[in-house]
């Protein structure tokens, strides 16, 4: 039941992009691609819930005035170790998100969630809440590439699918490239918001945002 | 004569060609979040000026003597230059407090945020990827400080006048805050084709 409610927070009614406006920078930045939504969401997720069970467990050792300092040495760790894995294992994605990947330090998703959540529960929610917020990142992450990337290429699934090109919807010319300039960032960001937001003022419809 | 031209152009990049906020993403929280009021933002833009600078003077020796010299650059690199920065950022606001109180009146509560914007950890490890000298270092973080500043200022003084503007129930609020930074975005992307060295 608590799992089940913890899920559609992390998914819809709480999610850490579109409702709490949590961790703008990857989301507008590196959402160019495919690829580059689904490597930052899934990075984003392992060190959420890292952490998230890490802080937890040390939730009663570390004084309160020391807390974010504690929590960003914390996070800090696992993203250089998830850094350098990237780099050992995927250094394409390493390349293309570049700069972004030693910036999740900063993401406030992390932090907040540390703050918020993990400092007050046990471990094996903190766990979990990593993982569902993981995921209403990783799902918005995605979305947003599939739009910028269809507008902006004319492709869906760049970096991963036919070989790292990507199938071609649009033919090339009809590519608006604004999309995935910085501009179509903000654009699409704002719009799909809007969106979110007036289907979650229709309560009873809740459901097909789901989908 | 030469290193002053390479000075000028990295200055001319950082605030208009590749701005912090407009094309490279970094500090977007800050960006949307305290951009309600010209006032606060212009506090804001000058606390970012000031730790910018500092965190990239004080990271550079850093990471210059300390990390390359034993080899650590590799993989200390980011917890040294976030844990600087955090300390930094205390350091400075018990100083201003003791100091210069009506400075630190201003920028009020702006100063603690600093920490988590990345614009100012995202400078600091341009500033190593790129293998900058100190000069050059300093100028990328004051200039980027001020970058972050027009920026942030320019969209305060849009969003100041939004509020007496009717737009669709849904967009209220920040949805239409993104469609105006978008283009403001787009009018920064002019400054793209310029080349002065």
């Amino acid at each position: 039941m608590n799992v089940k409610k913890q899920f559609f927070e992390g998914l819809i009614t709480q999610n850490p992009v579109l409702v709490q406006l949590l961790g703008m920078c990857p989301i507008l930045a590196i959402t160019t691609s495919m690829f580059n939504g689904l490597g930052m969401g899934l990075s984003v997720m392992i060190i959420l819930t890292c952490s998230n069970v890490v802080i937890s467990a040390l939730r009663k050792i570390i004084p309160n005035k020391v807390r974010i300092a504690c929590y960003i040495v914390v996070i800090a760790g696992f993203v250089t170790m998830v850094d350098l894995l990237l780099k050992a294992f995927v250094p394409a994605l390493s390349k293309s998100l570049g700069l972004f990947i030693p910036l999740i330090v900063v993401n406030c998703i992390i932090l907040g969630r540390a703050e918020g959540f993990a400092s007050k529960n046990g471990i094996g929610a903190a766990a979990l809440d990593g993982i569902f917020q993981g995921f209403g990142n990783m799902v918005a992450l995605t979305i947003m590439c599939i739009i910028r990337e269809f507008f902006g290429a004319g492709t869906f699934g760049g970096g991963i699918l036919n070989g790292g090109k990507g199938i071609q919807i649009l033919p090339p010319d009809a590519a608006a490239l604004g999309m995935i300039l910085p501009v179509g960032g903000f654009l699409t960001l704002g719009i799909f918001i809007a969106a979110v937001q007036y289907f979650m003022n229709k309560p009873k419809k809740n459901k097909e945002v789901a989908k | 004569m030469e290193s002053i031209t390479s000075l000028l152009s990295i200055a001319l990049g950082a605030v208009l060609i590749n701005n912090f906020v407009l094309s490279q993403f970094l500090g977007i929280c800050p960006f949307m979040g305290v951009s309600k009021k010209v006032e606060t933002a212009l506090g804001m833009g000058m606390a970012v000026i000031f730790v910018m600078g500092v965190a990239s003077a004080v990271n550079w020796p850093i990471n210059e003597f300390i990390l390359k010299r034993f080899g650590l650059d590799g993989f200390l690199q980011t917890v040294t230059f976030i844990l600087v920065i955090a300390s930094l950022v205390q350091f400075v606001e018990m100083f201003l407090q003791k100091a210069m109180p009506s400075l630190y009146e201003a920028l009020g509560v702006y100063l603690p945020l600093i920490t988590t914007n990345c614009a100012v950890l995202g400078v600091v490890l341009q500033n190593a990827q790129k293998g900058y000298t100190f000069p050059e270092a300093l100028t990328y973080g004051i200039t980027g400080g001020v970058g972050f500043l027009i920026a942030i200022v320019l969209f305060a003084s849009v969003r100041e006048r939004m509020e007496f503007a009717k737009c669709p129930k849904s967009f209220e609020g920040f949805p239409i805050a993104l469609v105006a930074a978008s283009l403001i975005s787009l009018a920064f992307m002019g400054f793209s084709g310029l080349k002065v060295w």
